[in-house]
Formats: C-alpha cells, sequence, structure tokens
C-alpha cells in the first residue's frame, strides 16, 4: 500500500512537472512575455530594465529551471495585476471553488444513484425511460446556458434566490445545481448500465435463496458490487467539475478560482496563471489518488500493487 | 444503417441535424439578413414583432439591432467547422497513438495510456483558457486547443479494439505470410477499428460544439466579428433580467444539436456490436 502511494505520488509529479512545461512552453510561444509585464507607456529602457529583472534574456532552460525551483518552495512569483505573491492569492479563493463542487458532485450522487438504481430495477417502464431521458437531457446541457435559464426562473421570475453576490448557503444553489447537472447525468447512467449487469449474477440469487429482504439483496449485495464504476465516474467527474466551476462561476459571477482563472488569463498576468493552473492540477492528481484508496476500502478484492 | 433509420428518436437527431447541417453550409442563403449588420434604431426588438424601423425580426434582434435568426443561422457554420476540424485532429492524433499503444504494446502502450489518463483527470479547460489567452482567439487556435486536448478517447479505444483483433487467425496469417506491420495495420487491423471510431467521434464532434461554446462564452473562444451560439449566450447573459430572447434562443439551438447528436450517437453505439471490452470504452462516452 505504501509502495504503490509513493509510485502514485512520483507519477503525479511527473504529471505536474508536464504540465508546468506545457504552460511555459505556451507562455514562451507568445513572442516575447517582456513584453506581456510593460505597460503601454513603457520606455526602451524600462523594457531592457524589465527583462533583465526577471531573468527573460537568460535562456530557456535555465529560466524553466528557476521556475520550477522556485514552484517547488511554492513560489510562483508576483501577480501583475495585484501586485502580491500569487500563491495565497489562489490558496484564498480554492474554499469558495472546493465548497462549490463539494455541493455540486453531492447533488449529483443524491439524484443519480437513486434515479440509476429504479431504472435499472424497473428496466423498459416509465420510470426507467423518462429517468434516462433526462439523463440525455442532462448531458446535453450546455451548463451556461442552464445557469441562464435557471437564473431565469427562479431569480428573476419567482425571487427566491439571489442571483449574484449575497453570502450563506442560498448563493451555493443555483451554481452547485447548473455544475452538478452533467455528472449527475452520467453518473446516472453509469449506476443504471453497472447495477444491470450485477442484477444477474449468482450471489444475487444466493441472497435471495438465503431469504434476504429485497431491499437489502439490492442495498448490500448489488449496489456494493457496482460501486467501483461509479467511484471510478466520479473521479473522473471531480476533474471535469474544477473545471466547469470555470464557466459556472463565470454565469454566476460566483468568487472561486475559475473566476481568478478567467481573470488572470484576460489580463494576461502570466504568474497569476501558472500558479492556477498548477495548483488546480495539484489538488486534482491528489484527489484522483484518494479515490484508488477509497476503491480498496469498498473491494477488499481489489489490491493495490 | 437500417436500424439507423428505424429507430424513432434516431430519425429525430438525424432530420435535426440535416438542418443544421444545411444552415452551415449554405447560411448566405437561408439567413434574412447579414448577420453582422447593426440596426440601432431597431434594437431590443422582440421575437415576431416589426422593429422600430419596420423590419420583421423573427427571433428578434439584440442589444445592436442585429438579427438573431441570421446569427443563429451563421452560428451554425462556426460550430460545425470546429467540430469537425477539432474531431479530425483528435481522431487522427488518437487512432495514431492507440495503433502504436495496441500493436507495438510494452513501454509505447504504458506511455500513451498513462498520458490518456493524465488527459482524462485534468481539467483541460484551464489549459485551454490559457494557450487561447495568450495566442490569441481564432479559429485555428481554438480547433488546435480542443483537438489537441480530446484524442485520449480515441486512443483508448483503437488501443482496446487492435488488441481484440491482433490475435485473431486472419491477422496471424497475413503476420506469418511476412506482410509488413504497417500493412497490416492498415489493411486489418484499421478496418476493424473504425467502426468504433465512428461512434467516438459522433460523440466527440458534440463535446467540440460544447467546449467551443463554453470558451466563447468566457470571450476567449472565436473572435467577437464572428457569429457564434457561445458568443450570443455571453452577450445575451448581460440582459437576462429583462430580454431573455437573447441568450433563449442560442442556448436552445446549442442544446438541440448536442442533443441530436448524441441521440444518432446512441443509436450507432447500439447497433454496432464491438468486444466486451471495447464496449466498456465506448459506454464511458
Amino acid at each position: 500500500m505504501i509502495g504503490y502511494l509513493c509510485k502514485r505520488l512520483a507519477w503525479a509529479l511527473v504529471v505536474l512537472l508536464g504540465i508546468s512545461g506545457i504552460v511555459f512552453v505556451v507562455v514562451h510561444l507568445s513572442g516575447d512575455p517582456a513584453a506581456l509585464y510593460m505597460s503601454p507607456e513603457g520606455t526602451k529602457e524600462d523594457y531592457e530594465l524589465l527583462r533583465s529583472a526577471m531573468g527573460f534574456d537568460r535562456p530557456l532552460p535555465e529560466q524553466y529551471g528557476l521556475f520550477l525551483w522556485r514552484a517547488a518552495r511554492g513560489d510562483f512569483g508576483r501577480s501583475l495585476r495585484h501586485q502580491q505573491p500569487t500563491l495565497p492569492l489562489v490558496l484564498a479563493r480554492f474554499p469558495a471553488t472546493l465548497a462549490l463542487t463539494l455541493a455540486a458532485m453531492l447533488l449529483a450522487l443524491l439524484l443519480a444513484l437513486p434515479l440509476g438504481l429504479l431504472s435499472a430495477l424497473r428496466r423498459n417502464s416509465v420510470v426507467d425511460t423518462g429517468g434516462m431521458m433526462f439523463a440525455l437531457a442532462g448531458q446535453c446541457m450546455p451548463t451556461f446556458w442552464l445557469g441562464i435559464l435557471l437564473i431565469l426562473v427562479f431569480a428573476v421570475q419567482l425571487r427566491w434566490l439571489p442571483v449574484y453576490g449575497g453570502d450563506g448557503p442560498a448563493t451555493l444553489v443555483l451554481p452547485a445545481v447548473t455544475l452538478g447537472v452533467w455528472a449527475m447525468a452520467r453518473t446516472a447512467r453509469i449506476t443504471r448500465s453497472s447495477m444491470l449487469d450485477v442484477l444477474h449474477q449468482d450471489f444475487l440469487r444466493t441472497a435471495r435463496a438465503k431469504g434476504v429482504g429485497e431491499w437489502a439483496v439490492v442495498l448490500r449485495h448489488a449496489l456494493r458490487n457496482c460501486a467501483i464504476p461509479i467511484v471510478t465516474a466520479l473521479g473522473l467527474e471531480l476533474g471535469n467539475l474544477l473545471g466547469g466551476a470555470v464557466i459556472t462561476e463565470a454565469v454566476f459571477a460566483y468568487p472561486g478560482i475559475g473566476r481568478l482563472a478567467v481573470e488572470a488569463v484576460v489580463n494576461k498576468d502570466v504568474p497569476l496563471i501558472q500558479a492556477v493552473v498548477l495548483t488546480v492540477a495539484s489538488a486534482v492528481l491528489l484527489l484522483n489518488i484518494l479515490i484508488d484508496v477509497v476503491y480498496v476500502l469498498l473491494d477488499p478484492r481489489i489490491r493495490l500493487a | 444503417m437500417r436500424t439507423l433509420r428505424a429507430s424513432g428518436s434516431a430519425r429525430l437527431g438525424a432530420a435535426i441535424l440535416v438542418v443544421v447541417g444545411v444552415c452551415a453550409a449554405l447560411p448566405h442563403l437561408l439567413a434574412p439578413t447579414d448577420p453582422n449588420e447593426q440596426r440601432l434604431l431597431a434594437r431590443f426588438t422582440p421575437p415576431f414583432t416589426r422593429g422600430a424601423d419596420g423590419t420583421l425580426a423573427v427571433l428578434g434582434t439584440d442589444q445592436l439591432g442585429r438579427d438573431i435568426l441570421s446569427r443563429l443561422i451563421y452560428g451554425a457554420r462556426t460550430s460545425s467547422v470546429i467540430g469537425f476540424a477539432a474531431v479530425l485532429l483528435a481522431g487522427f492524433t488518437g487512432t495514431a497513438l492507440g495503433l502504436l499503444a495496441g500493436v507495438r504494446g510494452g513501454l509505447s502502450d504504458h506511455t500513451v495510456m498513462r498520458l490518456a489518463d493524465m488527459q482524462l483527470a485534468f481539467p483541460f479547460i484551464l489549459l485551454a483558457i490559457t494557450v487561447i489567452g495568450i495566442l490569441g482567439p481564432s479559429i485555428r487556435n481554438l480547433v488546435l486547443v480542443v483537438g489537441l486536448s480530446n484524442w485520449a478517447a480515441y486512443a483508448r479505444v483503437v488501443r482496446a479494439e487492435t488488441l481484440a483483433v491482433r490475435e485473431r487467425p486472419y491477422v496471424e496469417a497475413a503476420r506469418s505470410l511476412g506482410l509488413p506491420v504497417p500493412r497490416i495495420v492498415i489493411r486489418y487491423i484499421l478496418p476493424n477499428v473504425s467502426a468504433s471510431l465512428l461512434v467516438v467521434a459522433t460523440f466527440g464532434i458534440a463535446g467540440a460544439i460544447l467546449t467551443e461554446a463554453g470558451l466563447s462564452f468566457l470571450g476567449l473562444g472565436v473572435p467577437v466579428t464572428i457569429p457564434s451560439w457561445g458568443g450570443m449566450l455571453a452577450e445575451g447573459r448581460q440582459y437576462v433580467d429583462t430580454r431573455y430572447w437573447l441568450a433563449l434562443f442560442p442556448g436552445a439551438a446549442l442544446f438541440m444539436t448536442v442533443m441530436a447528436i448524441n441521440l444518432v450517437g446512441d443509436t450507432l453505439r447500439d447497433t454496432l456490436d464491438p468486444y466486451v471490452q471495447v464496449r466498456r470504452s465506448l459506454e464511458q462516452l
């Protein structure tokens, strides 16, 4: 187990290195990074000064090495826009996005599990057809459009919930629904199909023959055995949710990391972009390792090697 | 093809796609006006009414008095072009890497699959906005970003299918005849992979269209001078409280197109009968 975790962490580091490399190359592909830092009224001397101060006149591999060395110590440079170190800026926005993502995932699970389960148990019934049509619609719904429609109905017409700003859990409701619908749709479909695979297995017949009640058969014996594909899908969903948060936060002007990212990109705030991308990437990689550990807890038959 | 015709939902999907396709192919014949023509006197004309300057706007006009129907029709072209081009790029890259992994095995296989895992786990939109933000919004950059970040699904399916086909008697026969590997791949393996590839590509187009719209919605997609559904939604969002039609119609067009592609894709997938392993990876789509 420990050896496996070390291997996964080592791989996560390789991935981070790859992503940092891509970001670094993209920034330098734009031509002259020093130009991104300059204000339009800067003089030629300012430019030269900036170039040598930021190290842009050094060879690229040296610059990349220096960037990595600083990044490893949590130093991503100062944000051009905010004139502050970038990492605290990013970390300050993280809890909001994490709350949004977790709320969305919780919502997705609470809806998807019963929906997928019922659809599988009552296959080809009205519940099944309706549930799967709902899931299909959810999967095809552009999140930003859904967000706008929800604002239109619940905030503008009915005035039940705030559109932007405010605090407390009420502000989280519409963004979480918007973000969660896609994950919900996919999870419901996967729950249904893996449930259908499990339902005809011998051990369910044995359980029934022993006289176990129908609900216990489904919840204890069947659901537990189709948990693995569901957890796998959820793991992939986490990355999608964090990515989807970028758009959802833009729709609702929600002060999370996604909006910070878009602002950084629009302002060409290179150090801030690098900090956001690498922080989110680290979070996603860590969560994925965590999910692998959950596998073992769910299914003792799996041994990590 | 016969099953495709029989299913009602697939027929509906195909019909919607034909309409979108015709709009994309002949926007100048179908659109009532130039999509960028501004008529400031007729700003915010509601749907099905005449504007202040007397012209009829079927789906209304936006904040600059541009005809929404015309912009929707031209937007179909933007979405289709980017969807197809990105899928071609992704499909080509993914198929090449998947074949490499499936045929060569060993280290190539390991590397490609780990790269695919990484691709599937990482919130790619962050990289996408970085690239577009720095290189500038253009159709070319969008196709590159969307295409090069979606190859993983193709690689997985092609690899799974190659592994299944590789040990079949006719491939073995070809190998024992001494045919060169590239020839075996092209003549015997690729044709067996093509059906699954078609399914992945179908869903891929839907994904690419949604991604393009999402990026355009953030203002990091196609330039604002080109009508796109995502860009229209972004502009409409600001007026959602009073002028619902600005955001309603482009979103509906997007939703219906993606839904249509998925209906056709679902039927395609169910019609095919690939090996169990392949079906697993297809069901994840």
